[in-house]
């Protein structure tokens, strides 16, 4: 029933569209008045919260119109993707779009923060910034890289306070393969305290060492000076521990310029600790929410994420203020944050700009559209053509053996890659820093999407695809409603549907060939490529 | 201490090198960036004999050494060249001696395949907090798109696929990274990856290409995004190589049969063959990446297949480059990330095999400015030890970049802002650092 209603709905709504569309010239600014179908829907249904006061206080001093609400269509595609890095399946998109409860938006958010999928996909996050890697130049070695995989995903489903799982990370002594978070003092390139407190600096307070004084990146490498490594009779064990030479006692400066004298029998690790998650670190917080706003929102409030100084100052101050507060509040509890920003109206905007100030998206005046993820690209082109990738590693280890029917996003170990993960800017894990992640597209990509046999392989070997043109028997519109649902999460406008349905009459072309363009098409387009 | 200060007069510093490189640039030609010198070589290609190739099994032969050391080959050959010999394997390479020269004491120690190959291949020890990129992306960075190259394919391609454990542009950024062509070009068609399909002909393409632009509802909508800007230009210029002459570039059937042949039926001749078609068409930089070379076990085995493969394929890719007047302009370097174990693991279970060994191994190098004919260093009587003129990777690496007239003392752009050079400081001097005896 509701399946009917919405299809009628979506057929008034395309004339409509139609009518407003054809009125309209591609390339010029729209008055904010205008609503973009099918992209947009014309007044608010999500009532939005504090975040919104905060990015529209801002948006108001400096003359920008914010974007009006994103349609549902393009919302489930999205948060989906931003949530969980899959795309929903048909079934689910039908189902959401004839869900007719008002608060149906939030009720997805709080599911899809419960998928199991949210862990897999956060995971490959923390794993990037972790520097998750068996091989060069950081050489956790693959069944460290097993375990390590295994403690982030585990404390990503059990929601791990953030506090919690930063210390463990920090204080962790034992060996790589049973003590998992003790791999965070292993995935370096160089082991010396310097290189140490640089990496926890990146990590956790979001500072570059590079960026800070002398005084501050050698008063906080005391910390990180005790810290030692020893191999076991077990191949390619390692254990972490606090060594126990006698060092004296050791003054650190924290980076806030606070000196402090670490007696002999302390763990200066536990002591370092301590200082960073204590609710007033003007670091600790403010690092992590400013980053979960740039995975969701595309940019940092702070950007770069990783690049915190004085000179560099938030877009939106009280707004990461406010995040920061939140977080403290919520006893470091992560998803509460993902889900203020999910439900924010901020984040439910279109991405279709109302405004050529260049100030527009350091303020969030729209969602910005970014090239889906290089593992999410290659999942939804594997579950597509139901062929699934295959890796071999260069050190052939039970640990380094990954089943063809794996997800992309579930890989664990940076250096088990293939050409299309290299292609599409998969990080190399090398340093740890956000900016290693190229989503930016290239003319090799494209020539790839355009023009390889890998993906003419994977649209030909689809089975859903077979399925969709043996159910349509002939009948375009049909087909054409199917395989923009399957690939874009949304039925086709009335215009689309004539494009397509005149190309499937191209003189010469075989009914099968027209569908294999259509896919093809479809995989070459911008709302297809980009979360939007 | 002073960091701002430092910075400030950092900038200043900067700012005059700035103003500096303009008026240089000015005075030279618009096109000669930073770190450019006058150039011998206008291309290079790289032969890369992944795993590793025994020395002394191909160009530095010790039939004085007994069985345990040369196993079968004991019988090296004459080279046109007096006093140099090679492999019995490769006769044809020993006719042509005089067209190449070869070192004999390359030494970096190291025997780890991963940090051995990017070691020779960047000239850095690995674990220098940073991942430089290879002697590739260094000269498409220098030589490529913003200097001058004007290519549709970019200057810097891999044959035929990538080395996996080794990132070729390090910190560089995906701008600089090689096209990796995948397929076979023994086999016909040669199904370059994202450059050739198979089964959908031109007028297809064309209305392909069409429907698409009219399905492009969403770019339509978010008018004047820059993402979407960059996105439209780089699709322009996927299709320009696409609907454009790369695909006759890649057409190996243009060729004679005889040349074909010369360069021998197999994928790592045909791979020779496209090198030199890519050179000839200003492709700057081009890795032919040959497997088989990791021979621990059934070494001897192996070498008396890839041997003769690889002397056809070499020896007419030097004749063919010399012949058309491009050896000159075209650097030819041959070796791996390492030699092997000079002493035979004849016992179970290698049954006859070499080891990984960076203490001393062989690395051939023709033309582009290389003189032929000549041997650089020499190893001990078992090819164990650098016996005088050690090489090291620097001064192997420094060389040819020297010959592209890139100097290896300029500055890389350094994510980070620090001053990164292109290669660690070379020892120069006589008997040591860039090889000048050979230049």
């Amino acid at each position: 029933m509701n399946v009917k209603k919405t299809v009628l709905l979506t057929v008034s709504w395309v004339f409509l569209a139609c009518i407003l569309h054809s009125a309209e010239t591609a390339g010029e600014e729209q008055p904010a008045s205008k609503i973009v179908y099918p992209y947009e829907i014309a007044s608010w249904t999500v009532p939005g919260n504090d975040i919104d006061r905060f990015v529209l206080a801002a948006l108001h001093k400096n003359g920008i119109d914010p974007s009006p609400q994103c349609s549902d269509e393009v919302f489930i595609r999205r948060v989906y993707l931003d949530t969980i890095g899959t795309p929903p399946e048909p079934g689910e998109v039908i189902a959401f779009l004839g869900d007719r409860r008002p608060d149906k938006r939030a009720i997805l958010i709080d599911v899809l923060l419960d998928r199991n999928e949210f862990a897999d996909y956060w995971s490959l996050k923390w794993c990037d910034i972790l520097r998750v890697k068996a091989e060069f130049p950081i050489n956790l070695w693959p069944n460290a890289v097993q375990a390590y995989h295994r403690w982030i995903h585990d404390s990503i489903r059990d929601n791990k306070p953030y506090d919690m799982f930063v210390r463990e990370l920090l204080t962790s002594s034992g060996s790589n393969f049973c003590v998992p978070p003790v791999n965070f003092y292993r995935a370096v390139q160089a082991r010396d305290p310097s290189s140490i407190a640089a990496a926890v600096a990146l990590t956790f307070m979001g500072t570059r060492f590079d960026a800070v004084p002398e005084t501050v990146s050698s008063g906080m490498s005391v910390f990180f000076s005790r810290i030692a490594y020893k191999k076991t009779a077990e191949w390619k064990e390692e254990i972490v521990y606090l060594n126990p030479a006698p060092a004296g006692t050791l003054e650190g400066v924290f980076p806030d310029g606070k000196e402090i004298k670490i007696a002999p029998d302390s763990d200066p690790r536990i002591v370092f600790a301590d200082w960073l998650i204590t609710p007033d670190n003007p670091w600790f917080a403010k690092n992590i929410v400013n980053r979960v706003w740039s995975w969701l929102m595309g940019r940092g409030i702070i950007h770069e994420p990783d690049d915190i100084r004085a000179d560099n100052p938030a877009s939106n101050p009280e707004l990461l203020a406010y995040l920061e507060k939140e977080l403290v509040g919520a006893r470091y509890d992560l998803k509460h944050i993902y889900r203020l920003i999910l439900n924010s109206r901020t984040y439910q905007q279109s991405s279709i700009p109302r405004t050529g100030n260049p100030d527009a998206e350091a303020l969030f005046a729209h969602y910005p559209v970014r090239r889906l993820e290089a593992e999410v690209l290659l999942d939804i082109l594997c579950r597509i053509s139901g062929i699934g990738e295959e890796y071999v590693s260069p050190i052939p280890e039970p640990y380094t053996f990954i089943p063809r029917d794996q997800r992309n996003i579930m890989l664990a170990d940076g250096s088990i890659t293939g050409p299309f993960l290299e292609l599409f800017g998969r990080p190399a894990r090398d340093t740890g820093m956000e900016s290693e992640r190229n989503n930016k597209i290239s003319d090799a990509q494209q020539m790839y999407l355009l023009n390889s046999t890998d993906i003419q392989r994977k649209i030909r070997s689809s089975q859903q695809l077979r399925r969709m043109t043996a159910v349509a028997r002939g009948n375009k519109t049909e087909l054409t409603r199917n395989v923009y649902m399957l690939f874009l999460s949304r039925f086709p406008t009335q215009t689309e549907l004539e494009n397509a349905e005149s190309y499937f009459l191209t003189e010469g072309l075989l009914f099968n060939q027209g569908v294999e363009d259509l896919a093809w098409a479809l995989i070459n387009s911008k709302e297809f490529l980009y979360k939007h | 201490m002073d960091a701002k200060r430092k910075r400030r007069i950092n900038s200043i510093t900067r700012m005059f090198l700035a103003v500096f490189c303009i008026l240089i640039m000015h005075v030279y030609g618009d096109e000669s960036p930073a770190g450019a010198r006058p150039a011998h070589a206008k291309a290079v290609i790289q032969i890369w004999l992944w795993g590793g190739p025994s020395h002394l099994d191909t160009f530095d032969p010790k039939p004085g050494a007994g069985y345990d050391y040369c196993g079968p080959f004991d019988k090296p050959v004459q080279t046109n060249v007096p006093g140099i010999e090679i492999n019995e394997l490769l006769p044809n390479l020993a006719k042509m001696a005089d067209k190449y020269s070869i070192i004999r004491s390359m030494t970096h120690g190291i025997s780890g395949h991963e940090t051995a190959a990017y070691i020779m291949q960047t000239g850095h020890l690995a674990g220098e907090k940073l991942v430089y990129p290879s002697v590739g992306a260094v000269v498409s960075y220098f030589k490529g798109y913003d200097h001058g190259y004007r290519g549709t394919i970019a200057p810097y391609v891999i044959l035929t696929t990538p080395q996996g454990r080794f990132s070729e542009v390090g910190f560089l950024g995906s701008k600089y990274k090689p096209f990796v062509t995948g397929g076979d070009p023994n086999k016909q068609p040669f199904v370059v990856e994202g450059i050739f399909l198979e089964g959908v002909s031109e007028q297809r393409q064309r209305d392909r290409r069409q429907f698409l632009g009219r399905l492009d509802s969403l770019g339509k909508s978010v008018a004047g995004n820059q993402e979407f800007q960059w996105f439209d230009r780089s699709r322009e210029q996927a299709y320009d190589v696409i609907m454009g002459d790369a695909v006759k570039l890649f057409d190996l059937s243009t060729e004679k049969d005889e040349i074909r042949d010369m360069y021998g039926r197999n994928t790592f001749g045909q791979c020779c063959l496209m090198a030199r078609r890519l050179v000839e068409n200003g492709v700057l930089y081009v890795t032919i990446n040959y497997k088989g070379w990791d021979t621990h076990n059934q070494h001897f085995n192996m070498m008396r297949r890839k041997l003769p493969e690889m002397d056809v394929a070499v020896s007419a890719l030097l004749k063919d480059l010399s012949d058309r007047g491009l050896l000159d302009s075209t650097i030819v370097w041959w070796g791996g990330e390492f030699g092997r174990t000079p002493k035979v693991y004849w016992e179970p279970p290698w049954n006859g095999g070499r080891g990984h060994y960076g203490d001393c191994f062989s690395v051939m190098v023709a033309g582009g400015g290389f003189k032929g004919g000549c041997v650089v260093g020499a190893s001990d009587a078992r090819g164990e030890k650098v016996k005088e003129r050690p090489v090291y990777p620097q001064d192997l690496l420094g060389s040819i970049y020297e010959l592209l007239g890139i100097d290896p003392a300029a500055k890389l752009p350094d994510p980070q802002g620090r001053d990164i050079r292109v290669l660690p400081p070379i020892k120069d001097g006589p008997g040591k650092g860039v090889l000048k005896e050979i230049m």
